[in-house]
Parts: structure tokens; sequence; C-alpha cells
């Protein structure tokens, strides 16, 4: 295929991503809308103003980043992995695998489509929670970088999930039992500094931290992890996953038989 | 020469242990309409999944239009079309849409794709339903959903694994002539089916597939030729209580209005009218008892594996 002919092809994946989610939007949009309205209201205002400060900032300023991150992380993982399980269990997934376009274009479609989404709910959050706070930007470029970093991450992450699932339960147990214990232990609702020393270092082997942290900055200028460490660690976690996902595309396994 | 597809020594052993493929070797000519039969589980459908990637094999070679799937796989599946036996399509997707983003995969821009499936849909009559979720569709409207997605890239070599499964006998005549113009003006197709009157009527060669082997492969007419006996069914006007005797010929009374006639190769039929009209039989109509070809299929399945239990006994 020439370089053109692979850019329709990846445009063709990247399209229909976006028009699924957007053709769902009830499904995909507006739940983690009004799940992130109820943590402003419940942990913002009704419990946040009585915590008072944390990291010199309002309880709910210090949220907000962390809870736009939070649904960054689960609406890039869950796009990636609903939508190419469904494509799997339907059998379509073979209109791809037939053609003579290459595994990589196949995984960067879904990855975009992943990102897409955790881009579109990270806006709307985002705008949402301009009417319980005010919004600093210290620094657009970390903001910008982390964000697309983090929802390519976990987009790769959805991907490896659906690959291995043979069932609908497989695809929520990740989300389920690992991804949001390590959401609400990676400092959406509280700064490492709070923890006693073991819990706190126990803390660093969390990727999510650094992702919250380093978005964090972006907003606040406030950050537990130095913010060129967590940039090289969430580096390092995307280039492990997706030589991975290559590696399951080009084998086959969970997909060709 | 350069075939249009030519398989050499593919062995597939899956996960279980099980042998699917036996180091088979298979070439079809371009141009060809061909016919892969076996029975169910016999390896027809691992074979077209090796050839269309969607099965890895064990080793073995398997070349489209001289391109190796192993070397040149990106030009291997642009020559092909693939329409599989099972519904693989977005079930949630648009009839026009499902097509579309097959043309994408391949490449083909946008506005090309919108014409060329407007061209398909036209042609197998799908165009009045476009705009409709492609799980709407009746059984015959997916398999011709599935035959528009398969030719929207144009390829040179189309693979339909039973495509007329489930489809009524108008709508399966339909697909036919749909099929055999597509042959003339030079698709290489390759089918498999479990209706032997398709293959028969529809396919110059055949590849018969039983336990993972290929146990015959050969023009139809040629096979057809190795035919020895043929089963004929006489329609009788009056009623009779046991079969005549007539010389040369072995009748069976099957029901006191129909009588079973063998023939042997090369053994005509007129003495017996005129021995039945002699004897004051009157024969309203005649018939096969069977499709020719599925009584050879039959013939060659069973003896393979009469010969399978002599070795493993």
């Amino acid at each position: 295929m020439s370089a053109y002919e692979i850019y329709i092809a990846y445009a063709t994946i990247v399209r229909k991503e976006i028009q699924r989610f957007m053709r769902i939007w009830v499904q995909t949009l507006l739940p983690p809308s009004i799940i992130m309205v109820l943590y402003f209201i419940i942990f913002g205002n009704l419990i946040g103003t009585r915590i008072g400060q944390m990291g010199g900032f309002d309880y709910m300023q210090f949220i907000v980043p962390g809870l736009i991150m939070m649904s960054v992380i689960t609406n890039s993982y869950g796009n990636v992995v609903s939508s190419f399980y469904s494509t799997k269990y339907q059998g379509s997934l073979e209109e791809m695998l037939v053609s003579p376009m290459p595994n990589w274009v196949i995984l960067a479609g879904y990855i975009t489509g992943g990102v897409a989404r955790g881009l579109a709910v990270g806006t709307i959050v985002t705008s949402l929670s301009l009417f319980f706070t005010q919004l600093e930007i210290y620094n657009l470029g970390i903001i910008v970088l982390v964000v697309l970093m983090t929802s390519i991450l976990f987009s790769l992450g959805g991907f490896i999930n659906a690959v291995f699932a043979n069932s609908f339960d497989d695809i929520s147990i990740v989300p389920t039992f690992i991804l949001t214990p390590l959401t609400y232990l990676g400092g959406v609702f509280y700064s490492i500094d709070l923890l006693p020393n073991f819990w706190a270092g126990a803390s660093l082997l969390n990727p999510i931290l650094y992702m919250v942290n380093a978005f964090r900055y972006g907003i606040l200028g406030v950050s537990d992890i130095a913010v060129g460490y967590a940039l090289l660690v969430i580096s390092v976690f995307i280039v492990a996953l997706f030589s991975y996902c290559m590696h399951l595309l080009n084998t086959g396994k969970g997909i060709r038989k | 020469m350069t075939y249009a597809l030519e398989i050499s020594q593919l062995h597939k052993i899956y996960d279980n242990g099980f042998e699917a493929l036996k180091g088979i070797s298979l070439k079809v000519e371009q141009g060809d309409f061909f016919a892969l039969l076996g029975p169910n589980g016999a390896g027809k459908s691992t074979t077209l999944g090796v050839v269309s990637s969607l099965v890895n094999k064990t080793s073995g070679s398997v070349k489209v239009f001289g391109h190796d799937l192993d070397i040149d796989v990106s030009q291997a599946k642009c020559m092909m079309g693939v329409v599989p036996q099972e519904f693989n399509f977005n079930m949630f997707e648009k009839v026009q849409d499902v097509v579309v983003q097959q043309a994408g995969y391949y490449g083909i821009p946008r506005v090309e794709a919108l014409r060329r499936t407007e061209q398909l849909l036209r042609q197998l009559s799908l165009w009045d339903k476009r705009d409709d979720a492609s799980r709407n569709l009746s059984g015959g409207m997916k398999r011709r959903l599935m035959i528009a997605r398969a030719l929207v890239h144009q390829p040179k070599l189309l693979i339909l694994d039973e495509p007329t499964a489930g489809v009524d006998i108008e709508l399966r005549r339909s697909m036919w002539a749909f099929l055999t113009r597509i042959n003339e003006q030079g698709t290489t197709i390759i089918l498999t089916t479990h209706y032997l009157e398709e293959a028969e009527n529809l396919c110059r060669n055949i590849a018969i597939i039983d336990q993972g082997d290929i146990i015959k492969h050969s023009p139809m007419r040629e096979l057809l030729k190795t035919i020895n006996t043929e089963t004929i069914v006489l329609d009788l006007k009056q009623a009779l209580t046991q079969a005549p005797t007539i010389e040369g010929y072995r009748l069976l009374l099957v029901n006191n209005t129909h009588i079973e006639v063998t023939l042997h190769r090369g053994q005509d039929i007129n003495s017996l009218f005129v021995a039945l009209t002699a004897e004051g039989i009157q024969v309203t109509s005649m018939r096969n008892k069977t499709n020719r070809l599925e009584e050879l299929f039959v013939n060659l399945v069973t003896n393979n594996k009469t010969d399978l239990k002599g070795v493993n006994a």
C-alpha cells in the first residue's frame, strides 16, 4: 500500500470509531459527565468545604485536575476495549484482517479513536468544572502533552484487554478491579504527602499517580512528582504497551486461529 | 505459468493438536471457476482461512497470483476478496457504510468508494436498503451484502465459503447468474458449497478434500466421466404390483408408481423404453435419483474413510 492508501485506511478506522461513540453518546459521553458533576458537588462542594485546603489550594481546585484525568483514563480505555472486543465478537475484525492494511494502522486507528473519546469527555468535564471552580492554566503545553500521552497509554491498555477477552465479562474485570482502584489511589483526591511513608512509597508504583500529578502541575503548578520524571514514566509505559500490542497483532494471538 | 492460487504442502495443526490440513497442494488457474468440496470438518474453511490470512498456517506456502503470503502479503491480499461462511459485518452499521468502510481498508478514496458501492449495491439489488442497519436485512440480503463488500476493491480472485447456504432457490439462481457474469468478466472464483448441483452447474474444476487431504483434483468434466452407474427414477402412469423383468436392466419398484433403474456408463436407454412399452407400461416422466456429482462425492468420501480405517487397523 502507498502512504496515501495507508492514510485512507487509517482515516477509515478513525472515522468509524468517532462515529461509533458519537452515535451512542447517551452511553459514551453523558454518563461520565453526570458522574463527574456528582463528584464536583459531593466531594468538591459538600465535603470539600469542610476539608479546607490541599496542597495550597481549595479542595475543589485540587481534585478537579485528578477528576478530569480520571475521566480521560476510563473513557480512553473503555472506548478501545469495548469497540475492539465488539469487532472481534461480531467477526467484523476479519474485514480488517483480510485487507492489506498493516497491523500498525489497525492499532493506530483504534488508539486514535480512544484518544478522541478521552479528549471529548475530558473537554466536557473540564467545561462542567468551570461551573464549580476557577481553573488556572499554569502550563498549557504540559496539559496537552499529558492528556494525549495518558489517553494513548490507556487506549493501548484497552486494546490488550480486548485481545485477551473472551466474553463481555472479561472487558469489565480490568476496569472494575484494577483501573478504578489504581485511579482512586493515584492521588486524585489527596496528596501523597498525607500518607505514611510506606504507603507514599507504595503509591510511587502506581502509574496513574504520575499522570494525575503531571496534569495537576499543568493546571495548578504543583505536583507530588517531578514532571519530567512523570513524563518519562508515561513514555516508557507507552513504548512497552505499544510493542506488546504489535506483538499480539503480528502473531495473531487472540485474533487469528 | 502464474496461478490465481497455488498452495504447496500446506499443514495446519491447531493448538489442541488437531491436524486440520495434512500437507495439501492445490493449483487454481486464472479465470477458473473452482469448487472446493468436502464434508463438514474436512478442512475447506481452514484452507480458505489460511489463504485469506485469518488462520495461521503451521507450514507450507500459499501464493496468490504469484505473490507469496509470507513475502508479499499486502499484494496477495489486494488480489483477493473473501465472502466467509458466517455473517461477519458490524450488525449496527448501515448497509452502505459496511461496503464503503471495506473499500477504505484497501486505501480506496471515499468518493470512489461511494461510487463503487452504489454500483455494487444496485447490481445486487440492495441499493434501496443502503440506509438500513445491516442487522435488519434478510439472510439472503446479508449474503449479497458480503459479496458486495468482497468485490468493492475489484479483486482478481473471489473466495466464497458456502455463499448460498440458507438462501432460497430463486435467490440462489440469481446469485449463480451474478457469479457467472463476474467470472466471465475475468474474476477467478473459488467456491465451497454443500449444494453439489451448484458446483456441477458453475465450476469447471474441482477438488475434494476429506480429513485434511485432497482426495480428488481434476476438471469437473473428467470427474463426471468416472461415474460408472447412474440411477434414474421413472414415474409410471399405471400402478404396478411388482417390478417388470427386462433383460440387461436392473429395475426396482420403489412404490407402485415409481421404478428405479440403474444404468451403467455407456448403456443406452432407448431399448429400456421399447421394452417397457412392449410390457404395456407407460412412463410419464423421469429424473435422476441424485445429482451425479453428489453420487460421486459420496462414493469418494466413503471410500476414503474405508481406506483410512484399513490403514489405521
